[in-house]
């Protein structure tokens, strides 16, 4: 998060905001006052929360309550290489209402341990919660190398299952490291 | 590497002392997964007991190539990630665009991208329901809807010169205007698409077979649907009201009257009357965007400073010289804010949305995907426990699961 | 085809003269039978080639076959990743001689756009190839083309015994595979070319 972000909390009676933003913004109050720490902004109509990562799954387990009964998307970020940014991973949860049709994005920061080199950072899963959850922090473990803690089936989803990186790591190359051309080679007389 | 990289293990210890299950591989390579998939089934008999899906078989690093392109580069990336319908790609990726960086489109713009995206639905549910119809027998009714498929083809060739993919928006526009022969062959494909229609519907909709083989078939409840993040048809299909087109009306959508389709029975079925549905109503919004087309300028002005400026400008006024120059060369295009936000269409197959972070840079520092396929296939094993063998084509089709837009 | 080999004999009707290849080719070339292996987008237009308006029966090759065993023509169509190729090998394997490849589309032939960790760049390297076809994806007329090409290859070259399948020299030498990890991994006993480049990386890297 930057310092361009708007941290000014629209006023309910402003006009221009619409009924699900509305019932973001009072899911939002409600959240900040049971969880003191919680840091929101807005961006472009946008509501957001972040979150410490101890606390995220029971604020992620108090939004479903509120009525955020669908988990849109789980995804991350690498902020390795990114100005200002003070954790290396962030965690993005998009949730949505299907009765107010309000839409809310947490995010949940963490850091690599410094502890040992195959140490991953570890949040707690929300499969639990959402059972969509379960291909989308799958897909955050195999690209970024986030564990997820109390995950049924924590394997890799669109990787081999013996490839060694985390491909969407900033510190991965884009073309990789020669792991594409690591195949035998057929020609017309073998085959 | 060999083939068999992993072993599956499906089975709970209970099943696993059952060793009259055998195992059967579904794919990567099949026809009926029309695209790289692959499911490891658990039969007993003719009976699914239960079903593994495999995917990344077409992962391709699109992410990954997104943060080394720039917005308009990656717009021909886009193309190939939902590739039956990428003129919805297009539109989805640049409304995130357009929302990170705060601009407002033109209202000629809107109509037109409403026009191309509701094109684009049509495609994808034609192909859709055509491949559902072949796996299930209607080799005919894939026909019929191929060919309707090609009218579409030619529209989207007349506009910008691409059959299939179109790499159509551009930053604050899009890369043509409409033509008046583009509007003419709309018009001609407006008069005569509900013709087919009513005949693909005649031909497959009471089809004794056809009915026999998808009803019933492969049901979602509705709280499942929304607890395992279903969207789009899909989703409507087993009675989630949920249509990003109305309840939070993008580009122009506010402006037109069409029902939302929803079904409640949840199977194979509803999901094939839901797509059908949804052509019609789509039918609607392109006749009346086509009406309405208002006049103007197709891309933003000169002053927001992302879309090229038309000829007649560059050659007239400096503004438009200074303009054109800074956006043809590298490193002096527009900036984005240094921040972060998600905007999402209602895409064919449900809601497809790209969540973007800017560095200042013109490139994304990242540009995730939101994709609704991934959401869909994750449900297959759910669906099919209990049915039989023959159904697995009958489900998968009615998910409509691509490959591209599963794997990226 | 029909060649009279002595213009002073007379043949008696119906009776055309001609060589045991000619008539493999010409067998051969008019009932390609082609296994679509078919990936991404470029799939999608071998379905339209396949489907009305294109109609891929005026040219002979319309028996679309799922099943490698009955195919004598593998037609990839799409990028083939780190995960699929070796499913591909195993494909091309399974399909019994004489067959032929067509690759289809930029990412089959060279990678396209997708010049990334997980994208194979250019399936020849890994199979043999005898027909490209460019365009991301190739319009169907294009791909009715190649096919076309294809057949005309099919006469002109094809023997009954498949001696024109000997190409594993030019094969190798026609691959630069300067990214390959493992040099290892290359066969490059047959091909001096090959032997000398790889000698000279090898004679680099340990001067550096």
């Amino acid at each position: 998060m930057s310092e361009a972000t708007s941290s000014r909390e629209p006023s309910s009676h402003d006009p221009a905001i619409t009924g699900s933003e509305r019932a973001a913004d009072e899911a939002i109050a409600a959240v900040t006052t049971a969880f003191p720490g919680v840091e929101s902004s807005v961006f472009r109509g946008q509501r957001r929360l972040v979150v410490p990562v101890e606390r995220s799954f029971t604020l992620l387990e108090s939004l479903k309550e509120a009525g955020f009964d669908l988990l849109v998307d789980v995804s991350c970020v690498d902020y390795l290489e990114y100005r200002g940014a003070k954790h290396r991973f962030g965690l993005v949860y998009l949730l949505a209402s299907t009765a107010t049709n309000a839409r809310l994005t947490v995010r949940v920061f963490v850091d690599e341990p410094v502890e040992g080199d195959d140490s991953c950072p570890v949040v707690r899963s929300v499969v639990p919660l959402w059972e969509g959850a379960n291909w989308l922090e799958r897909e955050v473990w195999d690209l970024f190398g986030i564990r997820f803690e109390g995950h049924p089936d924590l394997r890799r989803l669109v990787m081999p299952e013996e490839f060694a990186a985390h491909p969407l790591r900033k510190d991965y190359p884009l073309q990789g490291r020669g792991e594409r051309h690591n195949f035998p080679v057929l020609t017309r007389d073998r085959s | 590497m060999s083939i068999a990289t992993t072993e599956f293990d499906v089975a709970t210890p209970a099943e696993r002392s059952e060793d009259y299950l055998w195992t059967l591989n579904f794919g990567p390579q099949h026809p009926a997964t029309h695209t790289t998939l692959r499911l490891v089934l658990k039969l007993e008999g003719e009976r699914v007991v239960d079903a593994m899906p495999e995917m990344g078989y077409l992962h391709s690093g699109f992410e990954k190539i997104g943060e080394h392109l720039t917005f308009n580069q990656y717009v021909t990336v886009t193309d190939r990630m939902n590739y039956i319908s990428p003129m919805a790609n297009n539109v989805a990726w640049h409304e995130a665009v357009e929302r990170l960086l705060g601009i407002d489109l033109t209202p000629r713009c809107k109509y037109i991208r409403v026009i191309v995206a509701e094109l684009a639905r049509i495609s994808d549910h034609l192909l859709c329901n055509g491949a559902v119809g072949l796996d299930t027998g209607a080799f005919t009714f894939f026909l019929y809807a191929f060919y309707q498929r090609e009218v579409i083809y030619d529209i989207f060739e007349t506009l910008c010169g691409a059959r299939f993919t179109n790499s159509y928006t551009r930053v604050g526009g899009a890369s043509q205007d409409f033509t008046p022969l583009v509007i003419e062959k709309i018009r001609t494909f407006l008069k005569t698409f509900p013709k087919t229609l009513d005949d693909m519907e005649r031909l497959l909709t009471r089809n004794r077979i056809f009915v026999d083989r998808t009803k019933g078939v492969g049901v979602l409840s509705k709280a499942d649907a929304t607890n395992r993040s279903a969207t789009g048809p899909v989703a409507r299909a087993s009675g989630v009201t949920r249509d990003l087109r109305k309840d939070e009306p993008y580009l122009a959508y506010r402006d037109f009257d069409f029902k939302v389709c929803c079904a409640s029975a949840g199977d194979c079925y509803a999901r094939y009357l839901v797509r059908m549905a949804e052509m019609r109503e789509s039918l609607k919004i392109v006749s009346q965007a086509l009406e309405n087309l208002p006049s103007g300028p197709v891309n933003v002005g000169i002053d927001q400073r992302t879309a090229l400026p038309t000829k007649k400008q560059v050659y007239s006024t400096i503004e438009g010289t200074i303009s054109h120059f800074e956006l043809s060369m590298a490193n002096r295009g527009f900036e984005v804010p240094h921040e972060e936000s998600y905007a999402a269409i209602e895409a064919p197959n449900g809601e497809l949305g790209f969540y973007v972070v800017g560095d200042g840079g013109e490139n994304a520092y990242r540009a995730r995907c939101r994709p609704p396929s991934v959401l869909h296939f994750a449900i297959f094993p759910q669906l099919i426990r209990g049915h039989t063998l023959s159904d697995v084509v009958a489900v998968l089709g009615s998910l409509n699961i691509i490959a591209a837009e599963l794997d990226r | 085809m029909a060649v009279n080999p002595s213009p002073g004999l007379e043949l008696p009707e119906n009776v055309v003269v001609s060589r045991l290849d000619e008539l493999a080719n010409w067998c051969r070339k008019n009932s390609l039978w082609p296994m679509p292996f078919a990936t991404a987008c470029c799939g999608i237009e071998l379905m339209a080639t396949g489907a009305s308006k294109h109609d891929l029966a005026r040219f002979g090759a319309e028996v679309f076959r799922f099943s490698p065993r009955q195919c004598d023509l593998m037609i990839v169509a799409g990028r083939v990743v780190m995960k699929m190729l070796p499913v591909l090998q195993r494909i091309w394997l399974q399909m019994s001689e004489p067959k032929w490849c067509i690759s289809m589309g930029a990412c089959a032939s060279t990678g396209g756009v997708f010049d990334t960790y997980a994208v194979v760049q250019g399936i020849d390297r890994f199979i043999p190839v005898d027909m490209y076809v460019p365009g991301c994806p190739p319009r169907p007329e294009q791909l009715i083309q190649a096919i076309i090409d294809l057949q005309d290859k099919i006469q002109r070259e094809g023997t009954i015994t498949g001696r024109e399948f000997d190409t594993a020299g030019r094969q190798l030498r026609k691959r630069a595979l300067v990214e390959s990890a493992d040099p290892l991994t290359i066969d490059a006993s047959r091909n001096p070319v090959l032997q000398r480049r790889l000698s000279e990386f090898a004679e680099s890297s340990s001067a550096r």
